[in-house]
């Protein structure tokens, strides 16, 4: 009970450390969210509007990908950017670049295969509207993704939930180093490990409340969706 | 409005069209004209091909044998013509974003979008729903807007699928009203219909289709009041042609 209060008094006090933490964390996987949808969108609506050789297979990879274990990813990503790697030069590994890096590989195939269902959908009840009007493949792609704003944003939204809980990953990439690459969950874990139960507890409240505000924002976009548009 | 009133997508010739789908026989040997003038009215019994050929017509759909030509020309891009589906679907927009897409598609200058919007929303009777989700419209309100969306391409040709099948008298009179007046504006009107009145309100020429292939073409007049063939007669006599 003790180490609750204390948790509450780390979050009610506005613990610098902690504050410190909750904003990297934020910031490493709204970077990683915004990356992987400039990769994702464009790469599902592709996939969606257009027929290759080779297509079903990506799909089932790209599917496949969406379970990708993060440590797995975590180890690409290291053996990338160590020092012996093809990167290896840049300097990036152990900064908040490289857990960039990695929750965006872990997000795109989310995006892109959220991306791809929805679209696909859509593309089967626009298609003949579109093409009586000659819209341009490029056009199709906007429009699409356009009326599918609200659903698009639920998958953008699933995205972040899964860079926000991510810790494997980052772990391995980040280093956890204090005050530079320490994130909620790599602290969680650690502190859990070292007994100080109050940062863990505190860093573990905030998460779960971002995880909860994530979900509510993603039913009222459906919400709102439906409303305003009738998506 | 740009480069398009140049061109000309009429006739619409047919020659000797056929279409086969997964082995099946759709359309046969169709060849027929369509020209500017009065409304053509595509009838026949369900599965006789009517909306395969509308689609071939538009473009939307590709003949496996012989040739189609718009206004000489063979794979001309739809500009010049515009369809309404029988069950169209409606942008994820507001009513009067709907129109304002169909406005663009054909370059007009957003100068204008506002006003041209307001005056085909007031075309089809839905004044004051501009600012709708459209696809929280009823049945007939999407089928009024479907065809607000088509005309805002500036048609030579409009192309309507049953357009009124699934409407009730009081939707089907509001469209019939605006076919009446698009017709008057010379813009050649193609709609297949199962309602043998609406045929006798709104044609000029009947094609009538039985198993995918023309039974019969003329005037409208002459078709109803004495039927070349016997499943004409039968058709219009209410018979089952199966």
């Amino acid at each position: 009970m003790s180490n609750l209060v204390a948790a509450f008094d780390l979050i009610r006090t506005f613990d610098a450390g902690l504050f410190q933490i909750i904003g990297l964390s934020l910031f490493v996987s709204l970077s990683a969210v915004a990356w992987a949808a400039l990769i994702g969108v464009p790469l599902g609506a592709l996939i969606a509007l257009n027929t290759f050789p080779g297509r079903t297979f990506t799909i089932v990879v790209i599917n496949a990908l969406m379970g990708l274990p993060p440590v797995v990813a975590g180890l690409v990503v290291y053996l990338t950017l160590s020092r012996s790697g093809p990167l290896g030069s840049w300097g990036l590994l152990f900064t908040p670049t490289a857990m960039i890096i990695v929750q965006t590989l872990l997000v795109t195939p989310i995006i892109a295969a959220l991306t791809r269902q929805t679209i696909e959908d859509a593309w089967i009840e626009y298609r003949d509207e579109l093409t009586a009007m000659n819209i341009g493949v490029a056009a199709r792609a906007a429009t699409l993704i356009w009326d599918c704003r609200f659903s698009l944003m639920t998958a953008l939204l699933a995205g972040f939930g899964r860079a926000a809980a991510e810790v494997g990953a980052i772990i391995i990439v980040g280093g956890n180093i204090d005050g530079f690459t320490r994130t909620m969950t790599t602290t969680i874990a650690l502190e859990t490990s070292k007994g100080d139960l109050p940062r863990a507890i505190a860093l573990g409240l905030v998460l779960v409340g971002i995880i909860i505000v994530v979900n509510a924002l993603a039913w009222s976009t459906q919400r709102f969706g439906a409303r305003f548009s009738g998506a | 409005m740009t480069m398009l009133a140049m061109t000309t997508d009429l006739p619409i010739a047919f020659e000797h069209v056929g279409v086969v789908a997964g082995g099946v026989s759709i359309l046969s040997d169709v060849t027929l004209r369509f020209h500017a003038g009065a409304p053509t009215i595509l009838i026949g019994p369900n599965g006789s091909g009517k909306t395969t050929l509308l689609r071939v017509a538009m473009g939307l759909l590709q003949p496996s044998n012989g040739r189609i030509t718009w206004g000489g020309q063979e794979r001309v891009a739809p500009q010049r013509r515009a369809i309404v589906f029988q069950r169209p679907a409606m942008l994820r927009r507001t009513a009067a974003a709907n129109i304002e897409y169909a406005l663009a598609s054909v370059d007009v200058s957003r100068d204008i979008w506002k006003q041209r919007t307001a005056e085909l929303l007031a075309m089809v009777g839905l004044s004051g729903f501009g600012e709708r989700p459209a696809r929280k419209l009823s049945g007939g309100e999407q089928q009024r807007l479907a065809l607000a969306r088509a005309l805002a391409r500036n048609p030579e040709v409009l192309f309507l699928d049953e357009p009124t099948a699934a409407l009730d008298p009081y939707s089907t009179k509001a469209i019939e009203d605006v076919l009446v007046a698009i017709a008057a504006k010379n813009i050649k009107i193609v709609m297949s219909t199962h309602d043998l009145g609406e045929a006798r309100r709104l044609a000029g020429d009947i094609v009538f289709l039985n198993h995918g292939r023309i039974a019969e073409t003329g005037a409208a007049a002459d078709f109803f009041n004495a039927p070349k063939t016997s499943d004409g007669q039968r058709f219009i006599a209410g018979e089952l042609l199966i």
